[in-house]
């Protein structure tokens, strides 16, 4: 058995199938061994960015980790910004690279890279194997890392001559018998855990205007039962970060939606009165908080977080709790009665009756087209989104009903990220019908990726929500810089996205009339093929409420 | 304000370049740092002197601990502990200076480890304080290069920064 085929196994015995990934030099004895390997379907995109990016979505689709295979240098390189999309989001993934052999490494050699050195800052963890006996200890160690606790990506740098050699199996045998990853993760829970669930429950029975604010966290720990438990137990409206989305079923009585730079009204006019801010698996992000000093001013905030560098990290709290948030949940639950609100409820209630999210139903409008593709997958597709302002019109209109329904770049904000994304959502999650909503711009960054979507027959339906510019920055441009539109225009070079499909072999549709959208939509979940739908939207359509850079969330625009 | 954290890390390539990395991007000011393995040859012992409010040696306590490689992290209270640094001096010493230079050397118990016609090179051993009142009165003799290890320290008693067993 080579080093290489010992990797397989070893990633077989940890339960991958579905690797994406991208050939290459230093790379050939591992794709050597996946010649033979039946176990392990591989996947190769166009780009390797494009392969970290479908890992990351089959991993937030599925909860499972995702994986990543590159060669050397370019190879390893390219992976580097799907490797900190996944580490800003805490999605799980182990991304391998091939390496120049041993005696190659550190001279400049071709298609070297110091890459465990190039991701430090975007890895949980790194291992370079400079020893065949390590392989698969390494390996389980990267598993255990990606997974446990705040999961995050591990980079396996793996040598040519280090997957070339053959290994000794009885070795390997002996060395693995009973060996179990248990890299110092320092997961204990606090000694003290009980006597603060104690006081969260005191804090949260005192509360006569509670929110919780839930973020990432609560579909990673796969809590989103437990969060719906509390909320009705308690009777707290639920608002959610980017990362939260589909954490809890949109269309529920206490849900308020995102908050945030473009969160509903209700959502920061509740964030800004609550007396008590229960935050679960959420960390404060400038685009939540705006002005981190007038947020929640009315409220003690208690900060529940796996991660304990997130407690205190952004914002100064009353109470914080380093655990799982759904072991959190599910003893606090134990200990609290039932609450009632009902001003509280009465208020918010109020609120979101006043100042619902909404928009002039003149010409074709891409929150139309949100709700247009809700109402045909009744809420229960999977939707991938690029970055910009199409991104916000889906976490906006999109009625979510289950955790991992949607997918999309938080943190790093990737534009390019949800082509790739939608396919590995869709490999993960077959059973699901899978739309990546797109910008014309974000489009273009990773359009290629078309190729991997017909080239395997991956059926994601990608709509363009074609405005012919970057219609983010143009928002900013036209709110914040005098109307200066500066390179922000897509015109020019028109670009026949249907062209582009059907070149690539995937199905094009072109909507520039609102009546024709639903029927196009119905036809391309139907065929069950690859397919982009190219819709004209209003290309003066802004993503409305906004609370403007460093403003507190309620000095909103645009809302009333 | 300054303060020691006494950090246990596997004894692992890569480790210093983390957390050297790590104090770099989120902006933290290491005064010091001094590493060498300890009497396990698989970890090793970082002391780190911070610079920095409370908010700022919490954040640097945890994410310390964040990193994979990172054992144990404890902050030394000066009060309950022994500071060290090793310093050597070079400094302008010639024949009618030396004797001079010499006697200061002894009332610090600093050692002279190198004579030349025109320099004598000192080692000297103690906290901060000592260290710094025997470089100033150094001064005026002209110090040609000083070099300093950095600080290490150690609970006074009994008290040890081990790993824990696992809860």
């Amino acid at each position: 058995m080579t080093g290489a085929e010992l990797l397989l196994k070893t990633l077989d015995e940890l339960g991958i199938d579905t690797i994406f990934g991208f050939p290459g030099g230093s790379a050939l004895p591992i794709y050597d061994a996946l010649y033979n390997y039946k176990r392990i379907r591989h996947i190769r995109t166009v780009h390797e960015q494009g392969a970290a990016h479908a890992a990351d979505g089959y991993a937030r689709a599925t909860g499972k980790v995702g994986v990543v295979l590159s060669t050397s240098g370019p190879g390893a390189t390219n992976l580097v910004t799907g490797i900190a999309n996944a580490y800003m989001d805490s999605v799980p993934m182990l991304a391998f690279t091939g390496q120049v052999a041993l005696d190659l490494l550190g001279k400049d050699s071709f298609q070297e890279v110091d890459i465990t050195g190039v991701t430090l800052p975007i890895t949980k963890h790194s291992f370079l194997i400079r020893d065949k006996k390590d392989i698969a200890k390494k390996v389980k160690e990267a598993f255990h890392i990606a997974t446990t606790g705040r999961p995050g990506p591990v980079l396996v740098d793996l040598p040519k001559n280090i997957m070339a050699e053959q290994v000794n199996e009885d070795e390997i045998r002996r060395d693995m018998n009973g060996f179990i990853a248990t890299y110092s993760l320092k997961q204990h829970l606090p000694e003290n855990f009980k006597i603060l669930l104690e006081k969260a429950a005191t804090m949260i029975e005192k509360a006569e205007r509670p929110v919780i604010y839930a973020g990432g966290g609560i579909i990673n720990s796969d809590a989103t039962a437990e969060l719906l438990r509390l909320a009705e137990k308690i009777n707290a409206p639920v608002t959610t970060t980017l990362m939260g989305i589909s954490g809890f079923p949109t269309e529920h009585p206490l849900c308020l939606g995102m908050l945030g730079m473009h969160g509903t009204a209700y959502a920061n006019m509740a964030v800004t009165e609550c007396d008590l801010l229960l935050a679960l698996g959420a960390r404060f992000d400038d685009r939540v908080t705006g002005n981190v000093k007038k947020f929640a001013p009315n409220a003690k905030i208690i900060h529940v977080d796996i991660d304990m560098a997130e407690l205190g990290k952004n914002i100064d709290i009353d109470l914080g709790i380093k655990g799982d948030v759904k072991q959190f949940l599910t003893e606090i639950l134990e200990i609290l009665s039932q609450k009632k609100n009902e001003q509280w409820i009465k208020t918010v209630a109020n609120w979101k009756e006043s100042y619902p999210l909404k928009y002039c139903s003149k010409g074709l409008k891409p929150q139309y087209v949100v709700e247009e593709i809700c109402r045909q997958t009744q809420g229960e597709a999977i939707i991938v989104t690029e970055v910009g302002q199409h991104q916000m019109w889906a976490a906006q209109f999109y009625k979510f009903k289950e955790p991992r329904s949607f997918v999309s770049s938080g943190g790093l904000g990737t534009m390019g990220f949800g082509l790739p994304a939608a396919i590995g959502a869709k490999l993960g999650r077959p059973d699901k019908v899978v739309f990546n909503i797109a910008g014309d711009g974000s489009f273009e960054m990773n359009c290629h990726e078309l190729i991997t979507a017909a080239r395997y027959n991956i059926p994601v339906i990608t709509v363009i929500f074609n405005n012919r510019s970057l219609g983010m920055v143009r928002q900013w441009q036209e709110l914040f810089f005098d109307e200066r539109y500066s390179h922000v225009y897509l015109d020019g070079a028109d670009v026949d996205y249907v062209k582009l499909a059907e070149a690539c072999g995937v199905r094009g549709y072109e909507v520039t009339e609102k009546s024709d959208l639903p029927k196009i939509i119905k036809q391309a979940v139907e065929i069950q093929e690859p397919a982009v739908i190219d819709v004209r939207i209003d290309p003066k359509e802004n993503v409305m409420p906004m609370v403007p850079a460093g403003k507190a969330i309620n000095e909103m625009m645009g809302f009333d | 304000m300054k303060t020691t954290l006494s950090v246990l890390v596997e004894n692992q390539p890569g480790v210093l370049s983390r957390i050297a990395g790590l104090f770099s991007r989120r902006g933290f000011n290491i005064d010091s740092l001094a590493v060498g393995t300890t009497e396990n040859p698989d970890i090793s012992r970082m002391t780190i002197v911070v610079e920095g409010d409370e908010y700022v040696v919490e954040q640097v306590k945890k994410q310390l601990n964040k990193l994979v490689d990172v054992i144990k992290v404890s902050k030394i209270i000066p009060e309950d502990s022994v500071t060290r640094e090793l310093v050597l001096i070079k400094v302008d010493a010639d024949s009618h200076m030396r004797s001079e230079i010499i006697q200061i050397a002894e009332i610090f118990r600093a050692s002279i480890v190198d004579v030349s016609q025109k320099s004598l090179t000192i080692e000297l051993t103690g906290d901060k304080d000592k260290i710094a009142a025997f470089e100033e009165l150094l001064r005026p003799f002209g110090i040609k290069e000083l070099v300093r290890t950095g600080v290490i320290a150690v609970n006074r008693g009994a008290n040890t920064i081990k790993i824990e067993e696992e809860v």
